[in-house]
């Protein structure tokens, strides 16, 4: 019998971690944060998650107001309901971070993603690849003879659909801003 | 209005509107102009350490012993990089410090400079929260808000990091009034409904326990007065963890002693078998829950801590009360004597002989010797002889400072200092010179291994320089103890370079700094060496030979729960097995 068997609901890394109480159901959230917009914010939110071994699935950030120096952190993460809750507790812990929400828990929300695919190719492949673009709404923003860059906006599950598409018709290379999110209605 | 001065002023100046009377430093390059403005006045003491992690240590010591925020200066680069242990022990121990370190120029950083270090990214893991000051105008808004940061809230370690050409520069100078404390605004008082569902719990509870930790300390002495009044009026056993210690005295008739990993048999069962767990200001650390599936089963738990972080991060609370113990504590007596005073008093009754029970097995008997010292019996005379005395207690880290908590007894809250959550071997050392310091008059005594004591040794020079009369309290067992335990009870006993080998002649040691020397082996001359000890003025190094094999029982072995304690040697052969043989 090997000393490091360890039993189902631990981690792998510590046994302390044993967590009978907790719900070990992984849930996908999207969590928007507005930071004081200084140097090494990011840094902060990026340290915190891979300092206590939290996923990050995308995140975006940009400055939202200039006068005030805020930024929105939008971060999708993947846990336990009780690391979700502790993300969301440690990130109320950076002295920077201003506002935490999480759009998933806290009603609806719209959240949305850019990303631009390249594809090349020729003849009937051509052809079908703008066909799939104009039912997505995908823009062309480039195109030469054997190529186009589309741009398509969405839900990543959109995304990885048209992405999913376009591999057999020539799909070369895709860059993607990560989700940007806000909650539905007026506040 | 604001005043125009150099950087470096403002350092001296903000740290004054501050109250700060001390500052422990190591002058270096990027720190000569604060330097030289602390050379040209008196209100700010320097305290000139022998290695920048002993300033550290020593601003925590000072800090905890006094419950203000201690403060450290030190050079860029390798001044930086050895503060780093000290903060992240700080931040492990909700230990209020602020660092100031100096930098390369702005216009240098990121050239690779001599003593360049990216200090604000390297700490930004280690603090509550760091800055880069760029530009003087600046400067003394972010020292106010540092200190602000490091005492709001759940307190910590903060830094500031000034470039030299931000100390030479001139700017306006924001006075403490004056300047924006910015957003930070952690809330204190708890849920009023939650505190309600604690008091009826406390109503009816059969079988509770008080279990308090760091942050009753740190939430002042008016927190550990209520806390005093609580226990006393509801009867209620009450445990601590090796943090929390003195919040209740050891004296108090509710006392049950610490808990934990080398907790006591009673504390430990107390909190197994409990109907209510009432947690205040601790943090169900691994050293205090064992095994978590087996953790306390049958017992309602209310949390009550100033971060929300800490509630549910390893205990599912039933009762999560997010505030500041002091006022937490205010409420929950206010609501709870506006009730009517009301507990069961039968089942607590019960409760207590069940705890009795308990208590006679005496779980911190050992096998006294009449020709080696002991080392449980060493701190039982140290106890005796300097009881009722204003003492400070620090110690460094392993099986002494187990022992310490279990046989030293603390009265009152800022007395005991000691490295909890980062185990920080050498921290006792520095962080005894920090206390006197503080203390002057009373008698400070750092309870040591001779290894942790090793680590820091360089600090006799400090505590001669400045005339500080520190003890140092070392149980030599030429072994890293605790290391040898966990060797012996886990890895078949094989020693794996846990003995200290060419050990100092630690008498000799101390005349060569100027200092006493004091050697003791014969359990006869114990008392006459102690008193010898705290009779003299000035700075002892006490080399107590003892047992060189002695285990630190009891023992929850790791990945077992409270209930299956280790009591002594004889139950302890292979008691670490399967899964707890990958923790720490």
């Amino acid at each position: 019998m090997s000393a490091l068997q360890i039993k189902k609901g631990s981690s792998k890394h510590s046994a302390y971690n044993l967590r009978p109480t907790f719900s070990d159901v992984q849930e996908t959230h999207t969590i928007t944060v507005l930071v004081e917009n200084e140097p090494g914010v990011l840094a902060r939110v990026i340290g915190l998650f891979s300092g206590r071994g939290y996923n990050i699935d995308s995140l975006t950030v940009a400055e939202v107001d200039h006068e005030g120096h805020l930024s929105r952190i939008t971060i999708v993460t993947t846990g336990t309901p009780q690391v979700i809750e502790q993300i969301k507790a440690q990130l109320g812990r950076i002295v920077s971070v201003r506002d935490v929400h999480d759009l998933t828990a806290e009603g609806s929300s719209v959240e949305r993603e850019l990303a631009l695919l390249k594809v090349a190719g020729a003849g009937e492949k051509r052809v079908e690849a703008l066909r799939l673009a104009d039912i997505f709404r995908a823009q062309v923003v480039d195109s030469t003879l054997e190529s186009f860059v589309f741009q398509l906006t969405g839900t990543p599950d959109k995304i990885d659909a048209f992405a999913d598409l376009m591999r057999p018709l020539g799909l070369v290379q895709v860059a993607r801003t990560g989700v940007a999110a806000l909650a539905r209605g007026a506040v | 209005m604001t005043r125009q001065m150099t950087g470096a002023k403002m350092v001296v100046q903000a740290l004054k509107d501050q109250g700060v009377d001390t500052v422990f430093g190591y002058p270096g390059g990027a720190v000569l102009p604060i330097y030289d403005e602390i050379f040209q006045q008196n209100d700010i003491r320097h305290i000139l350490v022998r290695h920048e992690q002993a300033a550290i240590h020593a601003a925590e010591g000072y800090a905890r012993s006094t419950g203000k925020p201690g403060v450290a200066l030190v050079t860029s680069g390798p001044g930086a990089t050895n503060a780093v242990t000290g903060l992240t022990d700080a931040l492990l121990d909700s230990i209020p410090i602020i660092v100031l370190s100096g930098q390369v120029p702005t216009f240098m950083i990121g050239s690779d400079a001599f003593q360049e270090a990216d200090t604000v990214g390297i700490t930004r893991p280690c603090t509550k929260h760091n800055w880069l000051v760029k530009e003087t105008d600046k400067l003394s808004s972010i020292l106010h808000q540092a200190f602000h940061v490091a005492t709001s809230g759940r307190p910590g370690p903060v830094l500031v990091d000034i470039p030299k050409d931000v100390q030479f520069a001139t700017g306006g100078y924001t006075a403490k009034p004056q300047a924006p404390i910015g957003h930070y605004q952690p809330q204190v008082k708890g849920d009023i409904e939650t505190i309600t569902q604690l008091v009826e719990a406390i109503e009816k509870a059969e079988r509770p326990v008080f279990y308090t930790g760091g942050g009753v300390i740190n939430s002042g002495p008016g927190a550990s007065q209520l806390l005093r009044e609580i226990v006393e009026a509801t009867g209620f056993p009450i445990t601590s963890t090796l943090m929390g210690l003195g919040a209740y005295p050891a004296s108090g008739k509710s006392w049950l002693g610490m808990l934990g990993m080398h907790g006591l048999y009673e504390a430990n069962l107390a909190m197994h078998g409990c109907d209510l767990m009432i947690n205040i200001g601790a943090r169900f650390d691994d050293r205090i829950t064992g095994r978590l599936d087996a953790f306390s089963p049958r017992s309602k738990k209310a949390h009550i801590d100033i971060d929300p972080s800490s509630i549910n991060k390893v205990i599912k609370a039933d009762m999560p009360i997010v505030g500041d113990v002091g006022h937490v504590l205010e409420d929950v007596l206010k609501i709870w004597k506006a009730r009517g005073r009301k507990v069961n008093r039968e089942a607590i009754a019960k409760w207590w002989q069940q705890i009795e029970e308990w208590k006679k097995v005496k779980c911190l008997t050992y096998k006294q010797s009449e020709t080696v010292i002991k080392p449980q019996y060493a701190l039982e005379r140290l106890e005796a002889l300097t009881k009722g005395r204003d003492r400070y207690i620090t110690t460094e880290v392993g099986q002494h400072q187990m022992w310490a908590a279990q046989y030293l007894g603390f009265e009152d809250p800022n007395r005991w200092m000691t490295s909890g959550g980062l185990g920080t071997m050498g921290y006792g050392f520095p962080a005894s010179v920090g206390v006197q310091v503080a203390h002057p008059e009373a008698l400070v005594i750092n309870v040591a291994g001779e290894a942790s004591w090793l680590m820091n040794m360089q600090e006799m020079g400090t505590a001669v320089q400045f005339n500080l009369p520190v003890k140092q309290f070392i149980l030599n067992n030429e072994r890293l103890g605790m290391v040898r335990q966990w060797q012996q009870l886990l890895h078949g006993e094989r020693y794996s370079q846990s003995w200290s080998e060419a050990l100092p002649d630690f008498v000799k040691l101390a005349e060569a700094f100027g200092a006493k020397g004091i050697i003791c082996k014969d359990p006869k001359d114990l008392d006459d060496a102690i008193m010898e000890m705290l009779d003299h003025d000035g700075p002892v190094i006490f080399d107590c030979l003892v047992e060189k094999h002695e285990n630190c029982f009891p023992m929850i072995p790791s990945g077992e729960p409270h209930n299956k304690m280790l009591l002594g040697d004889a139950q302890a052969t292979n008691a670490i097995a399967g899964k707890g043989a990958v923790l720490v």
